[in-house]
């Protein structure tokens, strides 16, 4: 690896002026993918900026209103290890479950899995579903966006120049809700997925109230497929408008064919995953059913 | 059966090198540090095939902490000849080609130049900062169309031999063989049911866990030191002295612990080019790979096209068999085809045969021996077909393998005549085992079974062993412990000496410390040189008998020797209390040993194996495995249950998820751990073993070797299991989700 | 850039260590080529082996993923760390029993994964000993024998609690 230097700044401001100076300075979370991708030679910054330290990124509390808050370097294991999000986000557990294995998970961040802005990063879709924001905080201030505006394309996201992700707000799970994210990958763990689902809904009087549906790895970026959530709302939550739904999700994808998998195994497996995601977030719903 | 009369082999001591290995103690290749050690980097070709038209290293050579860069320019250009490699040779002037390229290079990770300095990271910057000019060529990837007249040539000096003889037609076939047994037409006449296919699979890799790592001191005296993770100290002793053209005792080869190997290290990469570095800057160089360079740059084992031809009798008679295969050997000639159609029909009896195998060239790493090399991928084949002529005449697959067994007397494709073999014992273990009897329940759920064999070597191993005065032993010998081997050596010399294991202390050597040693791979280790620490020990018991008879006053004939007691008449002495009287008898007492088996056992497994198919993502999950296998004796159970466990999970891995992902320029996509998928704690069920016992009738114990045979039944055993779970019929391997997915929507449309 | 190395003082084994390292140095680099703790095996360099897990402040870790800058103020264990003066840790002597050893290079960090599985889990199923060892590949084994070390451990270790 090219040499770099390293900074581990205390406080977010000092970390936004490190990133205001360099150039080409690079975020560090969990360095799980960023690493990795430094000793294949795709990048090669010349300052590290560890957010391991920042107070504001390394949050997990839930405010008065009951909205999660949850900063963008707290590691997978503090999330699943966390009783309030095992409860009432018990997706979001999982999924921090899911990414890598138990060492990775002592370090992997979801703000470093949302900016490294891979269309197979698992926990992307499982905040879209989830309708999670993003807070940013850069040179000109702090702003707000929905996780599902985040990426632009493979490893490009809305991220200007001296900006840095700072945490998710992710509102309090409504009654009669469940979500769940499926993957497909050929080895049982410790793999990328070939395609995956999250879905979200609410029940409300036997009907769908509404539905999200999301989807990693097969297209561009993560993809809210808004036609499905539209199309299953205020109808009954049966085996066929599940179908249906998942169709939605199947023609909306827009896989590609490389070493994970084949365009017409992904497209095929959008349809399948997003309909037992959606089975699944509605018999959770049913579950939380007051 | 070995039970009753032995009292060490059978029971399952801890190893000798066990504390080593649990608290980080073993020095494995990389974990080498000499004073003043450096590191070195070697720059790969980015291109398939391609003519190098210049290389300039004067940047790298001026960048700060750099001390020497090479090239092939540094490489003698000595007489070429043959490295015996135990599973395969080479000539000389490939393997210095394939460590460092000099006119041309034929695969991607083919080594150009490397770089000494002062830190991996600066080696590596350096390196980047090579110039090397390519003529880019097309390059030939696929087995078939290499075969093709007007393929692009891999190698412009390379003749085909073709049933045994060379001759003078040059393309990418390094050899053609032919296997006749019988006849074959007359044999297909007979037949009642007749079934063809073709089989494809693709390059895979040992994926050992330790990658290649070399560490190398030119002396001041001439003198080359190496140390290194290798499975034979000899064998990479002579590659690395031939490559640089030094006499072979110019250079000391210590071998390191070896983390996993397979087959996979008993060629040289880095070593000479470890040694070339520290030629030129007069410091111990270490060069470790980086796991890409593994996989691209090592020696995977070949991908096949094999076409197999059965026909069987009403009755369950094989009346004959006619293969037709071709292994990509990669950028250099490997011979794994031959071994291929040695094993491919080895587990029957078939009075009619025809093999016709092809090992061509094509612009992929140079391939190495993989556990069993070749046979797996021919079994795959064959054991496919023998289970469609099962179910075509509504026959139990075990039955049906049972009622074609091989057995002493049959005769293999290539002419052999087995000795003493244990192919029935298996089959009939496998037939009487709970889990094949189990029902299995539940919707896309299938059972299937396969065959496989290896045939084991013998060749030559050293041993001494000198005595110590408290009555224990130190036993040396030349073969590289992978797997617990110093103990079931140590076991086969406590078994003569009336000792426990633990009593006796074996130490690997270094070239300089022990006599010739062939690799440890073939399954000949506990076969070979435990024979050797067995003549040993015999040594020693005949010198210690002489030293009593001294004592005594009477005839060395009339000394006896049991469970480690000397007598004579009346007259009794321990061994520990013999021991402490050598000096007053004449001296210390050293036994030596060395064999040369020409021949060893072969060894026959056996897979059972339970899947579950997601007929809607296409994923195989393997809910219960059984290997059975011939061990012969087994020496140490614990370590025998142990090789059929791994080689199993190395067999699922292969049959399900591994494989080589190429761009269409010759690129492996897929050269990290995380996408090549080897089986994790979670992909492999909890694996069943039987060890059969069939001792072989020429070993002092009977031993067979195991270290084969059980990675070869699995990729077919449970591709029968998916037929029998979906009634798809995949003849291709990995069978990966995808692939089921697409032979899934084939037998629908 | 500054090009200057980064004095990073960490307990390492229980003892208070003091290095000079590169910021580009990983955790795991350190521990091997300045601190001669080779226990700790690079077999991938990329976090998918799991051959370079140690223990930080309590958690696994694959030591190539870390920068060995980041260990100022730590606590680390290796493997070397595990022993307690000539005896075997249990978890060691169940490896070595259930012959759960082949080549060993996998070793190190399985036995590490294992001691933090059991600090947290006293009796895991065995699904959950599976999962735990997932990121940890060991190419000779089958994982079979491993599986029943741990489990072995376990019970040995609930029993010197109990
Ligand atoms: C063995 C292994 C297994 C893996 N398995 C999975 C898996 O199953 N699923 C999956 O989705 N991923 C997986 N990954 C990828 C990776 O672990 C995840 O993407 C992880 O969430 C990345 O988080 P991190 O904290 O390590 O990010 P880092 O590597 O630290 O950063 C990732 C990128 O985001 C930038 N960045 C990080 N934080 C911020 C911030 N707050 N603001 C702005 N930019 C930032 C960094 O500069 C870098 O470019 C795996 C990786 C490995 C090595
Ligand atoms: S070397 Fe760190 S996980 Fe493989
Ligand atoms: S024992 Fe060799 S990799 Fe696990």
């Amino acid at each position: 690896m090219k040499w770099f230097d390293y900074a581990a700044p205390r406080s977010l401001a000092e970390a936004l002026d490190l990133l205001a100076r360099n150039p080409r300075a690079r975020p560090f979370a969990g360095g799980t993918d960023l690493l990795v991708q430094m000793r294949a030679g795709q990048l090669d910054p010349d300052l590290l900026v560890d957010l391991k330290h920042i107070p504001e990124l390394n949050e997990l509390d839930c405010d008065g209103s009951g909205t999660l808050r949850l900063g963008a370097a707290v590691p997978c294991c503090r999330i699943y290890e966390d009783e309030r999000v095992r409860r009432h986000w018990p997706a979001l557990a999982e999924v921090a479950e899911m990414i890598g294995g138990i060492p990775i998970q002592s370090r992997a961040s979801l703000g470093g899995n949302l900016c490294n802005a891979a269309p197979s990063a698992d926990s992307v879709p499982v905040l879209i579903a989830l309708r999670a924001v993003c807070r940013i905080a850069g040179p000109l201030g702090e702003r707000r966006i929905a996780v599902e505006e985040f990426c632009t394309g493979p490893g490009q996201t809305v991220l200007g120049p001296g900006e840095l992700l700072v945490g998710f707000e992710i509102p309090p799970p409504e009654p009669a809700s469940g979500a769940c994210y499926l993957r497909f990958t050929p080895r049982a763990e410790m793999d990328i997925a070939v395609a995956g689902a999250a879905a979200a809904v609410r029940l409300s009087n036997g009907v769908i109230a509404w539905a999200r549906v999301a989807l990693a790895a097969v297209a561009p970026t993560p993809l809210l497929v808004r036609e499905a959530g539209d199309w299953l709302a205020d109808k009954a939550p049966t085996e066929e408008n599940i179908r249906e739904a998942a169709e939605l999700a199947r023609k909306a994808a827009k896989p590609i064919t490389d070493m994970r998998g084949t365009a017409e195994q992904r497209r095929h497996l959008v349809g399948v995953l997003t309909r037992r995601a959606l089975q699944q977030a509605i018999a959770r719903a049913r579950e939380a059913q007051p | 059966m070995s039970g009753g009369t032995y009292r060490v082999i059978g029971t399952r001591p801890i190893r000798h090198d066990g504390a080593d290995k649990v608290t980080g103690r073993a020095l494995f290749g990389a974990d080498v540090r000499l004073p003043g050690m450096v590191y070195g980097y070697v720059l790969r070709s980015p291109y398939a095939h391609a003519r190098i038209r210049r290389i300039d290293t004067s940047r790298a050579e001026k960048h700060p902490g750099v001390l020497a860069v090479v090239t092939a320019a540094d490489l003698p250009t000595g007489p070429d000849r043959l490295i015996d490699l135990v599973e395969g040779t080479l000539p000389v002037s490939y393997a210095r080609a394939n460590v460092l390229a000099r006119d041309k290079v034929l695969y991607k990770g083919h080594a150009v130049a490397a770089v000494a300095a002062v830190s991996r990271h600066v080696a590596e910057e350096a390196a980047r900062l090579i110039e090397v000019e390519y003529e880019p060529l097309p390059p030939v990837l696929d087995v078939l169309e290499a075969m093709r007249e007007d393929a692009p040539r891999v190698l412009e000096d390379l003749r085909m031999r073709e049933f045994g003889e060379l001759t003078d037609k040059a393309g990418n076939i390094g050899e053609h063989f032919r296997h006749v047994l019988g006849d074959v037409e007359k044999g297909f006449a007979e037949a009642d049911v007749i079934v063809e296919r073709e089989f494809r699979t693709v390059m895979v890799h040992q994926g050992y866990l330790e990658p290649q790592s070399a560490t190398a001191l030119w002396n001041q005296d001439g003198r080359v030191y190496i140390w290194t993770t290798t499975q034979g100290a000899f064998s990479a002793r002579e590659a690395t002295a031939w490559i640089l053209d030094l006499p072979v005792s110019q250079v000391r080869v210590t071998p390191m612990e070896v983390g996993g190997a397979f087959g996979g290290k008993i060629r040289v990469y880095l070593e000479p080019v470890a040694a070339l570095l520290s030629r030129k800057c007069g410091r111990p160089v270490q060069i470790t790979m980086p796991r890409r360079d593994v996989f691209e740059a090592t020696g995977p084992t070949p991908g096949t096209y094999i076409r197999v031809k059965m026909g069987a009798r009403a009755d369950g008679r094989i009346t004959a068999a006619q293969v037709w295969m071709a292994y990509e050997t990669g950028a250099f000639p490997s011979g794994q085809c031959g071994f291929g159609a040695i094993c491919i029909l080895a587990p029957y009896d078939i009075p009619n045969v025809l093999i016709d195998g092809y090992d061509v060239v094509v612009n992929k790493p140079s391939t190495a021996p993989y556990r069993a090399p070749g046979a797996t991928q021919a079994a795959f084949a064959a054991e496919s077909v023998v289970d469609e002529l099962a179910e075509r005449l509504g026959m139990d697959p075990i039955e049906f393998r049972l009622k074609n067994a091989a057995r002493e007397g049959s005769r293999r494709a290539d002419g052999l005549k087995y000795q003493r073999i244990g192919c029935v014992e298996v089959l009939e273990a496998m037939r009487n085992h709970p889990h094949y009897r189990a029902p299995l329940e539940g919707p896309n759920r299938g059972r299937g079974v396969a065959m496989g064999y290896w045939f084991n070597i013998g060749w030559y191993s050293s041993c001494t062993i000198s005595v110590n005065p408290d009555g224990t032993v130190n036993l040396v010998e030349g073969s590289v412990d992978l797997s617990g081997t110093r103990t079931t050596i140590a076991m086969q010399a406590a078994e003569v000496l009336g000792l426990r294991p633990e009593q006796v202390h074996p130490v690997v050597a270094d070239t300089d410390s022990i006599g010739p040693t062939a690799v440890t791979g073939g399954s000949r280790t506990t076969y070979a040189t435990g024979w050797a620490a067995w003549e040993a020990a015999n040594d020693v018991i005949r010198q210690m008998k002489q030293r009593a008879a001294l004592l005594w006053e009477v005839d060395p004939e009339a000394v006896c020797f049991e469970h480690g007691v000397f007598r004579s008449g009346d007259r009794s002495m321990t061994f520990a209390e013999l021991a402490e009287r050598l000096e007053e008898t004449g001296g210390p007492v050293i036994g030596r040993g060395t064999v040369n088996p020409s021949s060893a056992g072969g060894s026959f497994a056996g897979a059972i194996v339970d899947v579950e198919v997601d007929p809607e993502t296409g994923k195989v999950t393997v809910l219960r495995f059984t290997s059975v296998q011939d061990a012969g004796t087994a020496i140490n159970p614990t370590a025998v249950e142990g090789q059929m466990q791994g080689g199993s999970a190395q067999g699922i891995g292969w049959a399900l998820n591994e494989e080589y992902y190429w761009s269409p320029e010759g690129a492996m996509l897929n050269s990290s751990l995380l996408d090549y998928r080897e089986p994790t704690a979670l992909d492999v069920p909890p694996i069943e073993t039987v060890i059969v016992e069939v001792p072989e009738p020429e070993h002092p114990f009977g031993v067979r070797g195991v270290g084969e045979a059980n990675i070869v039944p699995p990729p077919a055993a449970i591709a029968n299991a998916i037929y029998r779970a979906i009634g798809v019929r995949l003849r291709q391997l990995p069978m990966k989700p995808s692939a089921v997915l697409e032979a899934i929507w084939s037998k629908e449309s | 850039m500054t090009r200057e190395k980064v004095r990073v003082q960490a307990i390492v084994n229980e003892q208070p260590v003091e290095f000079l390292c590169e910021p580009r140095q990983s955790l795991l680099e350190c521990l091997r080529d300045i601190l001669g703790l080779t226990g700790a095996k690079e077999g991938c360099n990329d976090g998918n082996c799991g051959a370079c897990a140690v223990i930080m402040d309590g958690r696994l870790v694959n030591s190539c993923l870390v920068l060995g800058v980041e260990a100022h103020g730590r606590r680390i264990t290796t493997i070397e760390g595990l022993a307690r003066g000539a005896e075997l840790h249990p978890i060691q002597r169940a490896f070595l029993e259930q012959g759960a050893v082949q080549c060993g290079f996998c070793t190190p960090g399985l036995i590490l994964a294992t001691k933090v599985l059991l600090d947290r889990h006293p009796d895991p199923s065995e699904p959950q000993i599976r999962r735990w060892l997932a990121n940890h590949l060991c190419r000779c084994t089958g994982y079979d024998k491993i599986v029943r070390a741990v489990r072995k451990a376990a019970a040995e270790l609930r029993e010197v609690r109990a």
